[in-house]
């Protein structure tokens, strides 16, 4: 029996914004390695972090929903004056580091700036200064006459976020991944075509640890398209290409990872190629299972399992919505060939999620074999409302529930969806609006 | 929509496939969409210049998919030189995408970019294209593709307004899609190299005015100065900055 989804919140966005604007597209969204946070990003450089609400014995039927925590802003528009261009302030990626003290931290990124951000509660405050009055004004050291040891009062509780480290000027081309290593001590960035590795402490140096500019930019024919970590052994990492390859690297084998130890790819087949296949086959997304036995990627039409042993053909392939097979010119004209999907493993490594269009999304459960569609949608937004498995026809008898592949609604595109660490929680960006499914049985 | 894994017939005869008529064979339509297509992804490639800097990995996946028509139309035998004296053979339709492409570039400013790509090969004006390889066609096609920056005009002549220099050389971007092409012999390129080696691409060749530049095989950029009268002030402006 598969995993019952039921509703559980829908959240426009931002909370707090009430405006359709166009900087209020989710960009990215990301669970905290406990699953307390939600963090989200957006077009407008914003980060809107949630928290999830501790379970009261009174409150049992509202299952620990996610309120707003903090927000703030973390990147700004920028305009590179040398090349005439915009940069812009759409957060790319999000990445926790894992809790070390009372604050949270995490890496946020636009095209070119990496930034690491302390968010912190502050709960009481220092009450009886000697030299500042109540108002905070400076008081006069004459009229001073005795002294006393300030106190800690409680007041409102005052989440903050400041800025602790900026990591600047070092990808010439646009950030796609950032990945923090199981060291704690490092993370990587990589743009297209070039990955640097950072250590947390220093900003004012990296160091490149792979590098595919071809000396003659005429002869660039390849991108690197994500990059990840593994999640236990801090000397591995894997980059995935846009020609549908997947690159492991050691980097004890070498400063500059440009020789792969391990190089996934899976042979063509004759009978599907067309133009558009090396567009399709261009991976959107890589990741390690929480084993880090296997990586994910996610190419335009299927998501794929690798075991890290075997490098010439994946161990699974999952359709995401195999009917756009027969669409790719359409697709490629109106540019939805180049969306860029991302894929998440649940907490267990049994189940991985991907999204797709008409605000679908698509679950495979890796042992049974089983697959369900679903969507975040208004309508199905009633609370404890089940998710009922939707369907796509492709072709002849449309049945009732079915929705006809010509259809879909192309400009409602599910990128980023993220998946509780340990529980069957998930939360799915549509557009302006954050989803949050629970299982029913929680 | 474009018929995936449609086996191509043997091409009997290049008129059959270039054909303009409606209801048209199997190989011609094949043929038809897969110009379509071609069309299509130049002009995408021509769309990258926006305010923002352009999406790279998009831009190298149509400009692969291009290399990849332009290879089996080569093969076909059915990628012929754009050359306004072929004009007359080559079917109505190829002439007309082409032309549109490469309109800022011809014609009216009298300067035809040069085709050619080896090493001493000559640049400057020539008044017609002679017929040259598949190849260099295609680079020819997606560099005056990305030439037609949007709604730009006048382009293509040698003797041009500072404006239109300054105005070039903002807005030309190392990373974007037009670095892929610079192999590209026109004169207009070849100023704006000379002028702010900013094109990682190419390395400017020996300054003798700006007509005579080979084009150069690619290295590192390098600023060069010009020494012709009021550019060469400009030039330094440029450079310095």
């Amino acid at each position: 029996m598969f995993l019952a989804f039921v509703f559980s919140q829908c959240v426009l966005y931002p909370h707090l914004y009430t405006t359709e604007e166009k900087s209020d597209i989710i960009s990215t969204v990301e669970f905290n390695h406990t699953g307390e946070l939600l963090a989200t990003g957006d077009k407008g450089g914003r980060v809107v972090i949630f928290q999830r609400e501790q379970e009261s014995k009174n409150q049992v039927h509202r299952r620990g929903e996610y309120n707003v925590y903090s927000t703030f802003q973390s990147h700004e528009p920028e305009f590179d004056y040398l090349k005439s261009l915009e940069i812009e302030e759409k957060i790319n990626k999000i990445r926790w580091l894992p809790q070390q003290n009372a604050a949270y931290f995490l890496l946020s990124t636009n095209d070119k700036t990496v930034k690491l951000w302390k968010v912190s509660e502050r709960d009481k405050r220092p009450e009886g200064y000697n030299l500042k009055d109540e108002e905070g004004r400076l008081r006069d050291p004459a009229t001073i006459t005795t002294l006393r040891v300030p106190v800690l009062r409680p007041m409102d509780l005052m989440v903050e976020a400041t800025p602790r480290r900026v990591f600047a000027n070092a990808h010439t081309y646009h950030i796609n991944s950032i990945s923090v290593n199981s060291d704690y001590e490092t993370y990587m960035s990589a743009d297209d075509l070039r990955i640097n590795l950072w250590n947390f402490e220093i900003t004012n140096q990296s160091f490149n640890i792979v590098d595919i500019k071809p000396a003659n930019m005429e002869e660039l024919t390849e991108v690197i398209t994500a990059a990840e970590f593994h999640p236990h052994h801090c000397n591995t990492f894997v980059y995935s290409s846009s020609k549908g390859t997947i690159r492991l690297c050691d980097m004890r084998a070498s400063a500059l990872c440009d020789r792969h130890t391990k190089f996934f790819e899976e042979p063509e087949d004759p009978s599907n190629r067309s133009f558009f296949s090396e567009i399709i086959s261009s991976i959107s997304d890589v990741k390690f299972s929480h084993s880090g036995r296997y990586i994910m990627t996610r190419d335009y039409l299927t998501v794929k399992v690798w075991d890290l042993n075997m490098e010439n053909r994946p161990i699974e392939t999952y359709q995401v919505h195999d009917y756009l097979r027969s669409k790719l010119c359409s697709l490629y004209e109106n540019d939805c060939i180049f969306d860029k999907f991302e894929c998440v493993w649940n907490g267990s490594d049994s189940v991985i999620m991907t999204g797709s269009y008409n605000n679908f999304f698509r679950m495979f459960d890796r042992n049974t074999k089983r697959d369900v569609t679903l969507e975040a949608s208004r309508e199905n937004s009633k609370p404890r409302a089940i998710l009922k498995p939707r369907k796509v026809c492709v072709g002849g008898k449309r049945r009732k529930d079915e929705i006809s592949v010509d259809s879909l609604d192309f400009s409602k595109k599910i990128l980023h969806t993220a998946w509780h660490p340990s529980e069957n929680i998930i939360a799915v960006a549509a557009t302006n609006n954050l989803y949050i499914f629970q299982d029913k049985v929680n | 929509m474009f018929a995936r894994g449609l086996k191509r017939k043997c091409v009997g005869h290049e008129e059959d496939v270039e054909g303009a008529l409606a209801g048209l064979k199997t190989v011609s339509s094949y043929s038809l969409q897969r110009q379509s297509l071609l069309d299509m992804s130049l002009v995408k490639l021509q769309l990258c210049h926006m305010l923002v800097e352009p999406n790279l990995c998009r831009s190298v996946l149509i400009a692969n998919t291009v290399r990849q028509i332009q290879e089996e139309m080569t093969q076909d035998g059915t990628w012929r030189a754009v050359a306004p004296q072929a004009a007359e053979r080559a079917p109505l339709d190829r002439l007309v995408s082409t032309e549109i492409l490469c309109r800022a570039a011809w014609g009216q400013e009298g300067a035809h970019p040069a085709p050619g790509l080896g090493d001493g090969h000559t640049q400057g004006p020539v008044s017609d294209l002679c017929p040259v390889t598949s190849a260099q066609a295609a680079r020819h096609l997606q560099s005056s593709a990305w030439e037609m920056d949007g709604p730009r005009e006048n382009r293509g002549s040698f003797h041009k307004s500072l404006d239109q220099i300054f105005e070039t050389l903002e807005t030309k971007n190392p990373s974007c899609m037009e670095e892929l092409f610079s192999d590209v012999d026109s004169p207009y390129y070849d100023l704006d190299t000379v002028l702010t080696g900013m094109m990682g691409g190419a390395r400017p060749g020996p300054c003798e005015g700006l007509e005579g530049l080979a084009p150069a095989t690619p290295g590192p950029s390098s600023s060069c100065k010009s020494d012709l009268g009021e550019l060469d002030h400009v030039v330094e402006i440029l450079v310095e900055t």
